[in-house]
């Protein structure tokens, strides 16, 4: 493996290498971002919010807004951003998924489905259906190591990212609410029982995981520099994939899969073809589904009759 | 038992009757070219959504990758279609398109089988992902994102209204074989149907397979409807647009997937005019019928079971 891994580098030179695995790294954070959403939603009521990737591009949106509109930086958009994702992810839990807590799965799943071509043609309709390019909020700026080049706006995303991740297992951890979130993840009845509101639980789940969907479609936005009403659906997917290979229901799950699959998506772009990423992705989905359905971190299950 | 009981005879002469009425209406041209799209479109809907119906609602496997079997259908279809262009060639396009789909559908459907609900919605999500990028990069075969142009049009309201039915009969005796009611014991309790001496792999793995060989007709037929087709026809979306009809319907009733694909292509026809209003609209309609009827429309009924008459399980298509 090693050797393979050493002629490898002397065949497509180291710097190119790099560069790769830090445009896989800035990438990967952002749908790390965005996999925890799911992977939080999965843990608690089992749930593929297919809606989720659509509350990013909303964050996104929001973001473009009140940058163009209000002129207030970076931080502060982000902030707007996250809190207004926030909202839009308890509203939509309270009003399409809470009534169908006890139907079928398959049901909530259709909803969520729903919400999503809601939420994506309904901006169309607001804000039409053209490409908008973002506007630059951090700094254009260029270092360059050997013929490495970072771009400030990366090592500021991955800062963001990392920020957020220690602010979220800060909350997960230490706090009442993450303690009942947890909780809720392991056994909804039990924790009832204990005098955990459930209700409440999921709606602060749908919160956290949306304003981290806000903060990745403002950081999508400023990376890529274009937003669109249909920009959720790929990287949305993508980002449940990710979900899935870290082990669904697991947030450090959620991050080193956000990581893996952005460095493979950069990986075949950057040496195969950036036509078969997407199949690349879906098949790396495949592989690790079949060899470990539970994903890297994830608890297996076990049949119960 | 007979088969030309009473039974089969009223189902018969209902299924020439549809067929004589829309045949002078389309004459006639009381049905106009803009509608007999419409048709068309009810037609490989209905086809789509009864053999998705199949593998997601009798026999419990919640597959996101219908389209994908659709679009196998569908180039292999025009592609012998082009090649050969004459009423002998679509035909011989239909049976490769269909022949192509159901063997994907086995090689899909054994490894990808062994997983469950969610995980198996993603797989073959996944799956059918993979098929519409092979399609994007085989430039050579498929012409890539451009897709494929001019192919030659031999489908029309009687061939279209010949292979649902077939569709529809065969999927309906599929399931009151034993073949068939084995993949229900699937759905409702898969441990106990294996208990039972049920080979749950391979039960799946038909029903899987002879769903995605339905939808390659579909496809065959939706390529030599439309003229043309390109790999983003097949994304998914379509799957989606497919599984809607299948639960609006409701999992596990064949009269219902039927009546489902009829609603929704009469309510999309209506709303054509409003472009983003209708995707609005759609997406509420879809919301509200999840909250007020999870179900679907009939639940796991059939619409004869509504009418009480001879047999309970009759049913006429």
């Amino acid at each position: 493996m090693l050797t393979w891994f050493y002629s490898y580098m002397r065949r497509c030179d180291l710097e190119q290498f790099s560069q790769q695995i830090v445009n896989g790294i800035s990438l990967g954070s952002i749908y790390a971002l965005v996999a925890l959403g799911y992977t939080m939603v999965y843990g608690i009521i089992k749930l593929i919010n297919f809606a989720h990737g659509d509350v990013y591009m909303v964050g996104a949106y929001v973001g473009f807004a009140v940058t163009t509109f209000a002129g207030i930086g970076f931080i502060p958009a982000l902030i707007t951003s996250m809190a207004a994702c926030a909202i839009l992810g308890m509203t939509i839990e309270k009003v399409a998924y809470k009534p169908l807590r006890n139907s079928t799965r398959i049901a909530v799943l259709i909803t969520a489905i729903g919400v999503s071509l809601l939420l994506e043609y309904g901006m169309m309709y607001f804000v039409g259906a053209q490409v908008r390019s973002y506007p630059k909020l951090l700094s254009e700026e260029v270092l360059t190591i050997g013929s490495v080049i970072i771009k400030m706006q990366q090592i500021y995303i991955v800062i963001t990212v990392l920020v957020l991740m220690v602010i979220l297992q800060y909350v997960v951890k230490r706090t009442k609410v993450g303690k009942a979130m947890r909780a809720v993840s392991a056994d909804k009845d039990a924790a009832q029982l204990m005098g955990i509101k459930i209700d409440n639980t999921i709606s602060f789940t749908f919160a956290i995981g949306s304003a981290l969907a806000g903060a990745g479609g403002v950081l999508v936005g400023i990376y890529y520099n274009s937003i669109d009403p249909l920009m959720g659906t790929m990287p949305g997917l993508k980002a449940f994939v990710a979900a899935v290979f870290g082990g669904i229901g697991s947030i450090p799950g959620a991050m080193i899969g956000g990581l893996s699959i952005g460095m493979l998506e950069t990986f075949v772009a950057g040496y195969g073809s950036s036509k078969l990423r997407d199949a690349a992705v879906f098949a790396f989905l495949i592989f690790v589904l079949l060899l470990k359905p539970s994903g890297l971190l994830g608890r297996d299950t076990k049949e119960k009759v | 038992m007979k088969v030309l009981n009473k039974k089969n005879i009223l189902t018969l002469i209902i299924i020439l009757i549809i067929y004589a009425i829309v045949q002078v209406l389309l004459t006639n041209g009381i049905i106009s070219s803009f509608y007999e799209i419409t048709i068309a479109t009810i037609c490989i809907n209905i086809i789509l959504a009864v053999s998705l119906n199949l593998v997601t609602g009798f026999t419990g496997q919640f597959s996101l990758g219908h389209a994908g079997f659709m679009s196998i259908g569908a180039y292999a279809g025009a592609l012998v279609n082009m090649e050969m262009n004459s009423n002998m060639g679509f035909l011989a396009g239909i049976a490769a398109g269909a022949v192509a789909a159901l063997i994907v559908g086995i090689l899909i459907g054994i490894p990808t089988l062994r997983l469950k609900g969610d995980y198996l919605a993603i797989a073959t999500l996944g799956m059918a992902e993979i098929i519409r990028v092979l399609f994007l990069n085989m430039d050579d075969i498929t012409n890539g994102a451009a897709g494929l142009f001019g192919i030659p049009r031999f489908t029309n309201w009687t061939w279209l209204y010949i292979f649902t039915v077939l569709t529809l009969i065969m999927i309906d005796n599929f399931i009151k074989s034993s073949q068939g009611r084995a993949c229900i014991s699937i759905r409702e309790d898969e441990i106990a149907a294996e208990s039972m001496g049920i080979n749950t792999t391979k039960y799946k793995v038909m029903a899987f397979a002879v769903g995605a060989f339905f939808a390659g007709i579909a496809g065959a037929l939706y390529s030599s409807y439309f003229y043309f087709i390109n790999p983003t026809m097949f994304g998914f979306q379509k799957s989606i647009d497919i599984l809607v009809i299948v639960v609006f319907g409701g999992l596990g009733s064949i009269t219902g997937s039927v009546i489902a694909a009829i609603v929704l292509a009469v309510i999309t026809t209506i709303l054509q005019s409003y472009s983003e209003l209708r995707m609005i609209i759609y997406a509420l309609l879809l919301i509200s019928i999840m909250l007020f009827r999870p179900q679907g429309l009939l639940g796991t009924k059939e619409i004869t079971d509504f009418f009480k008459f001879g047999n309970k399980s009759a049913k006429v298509e």
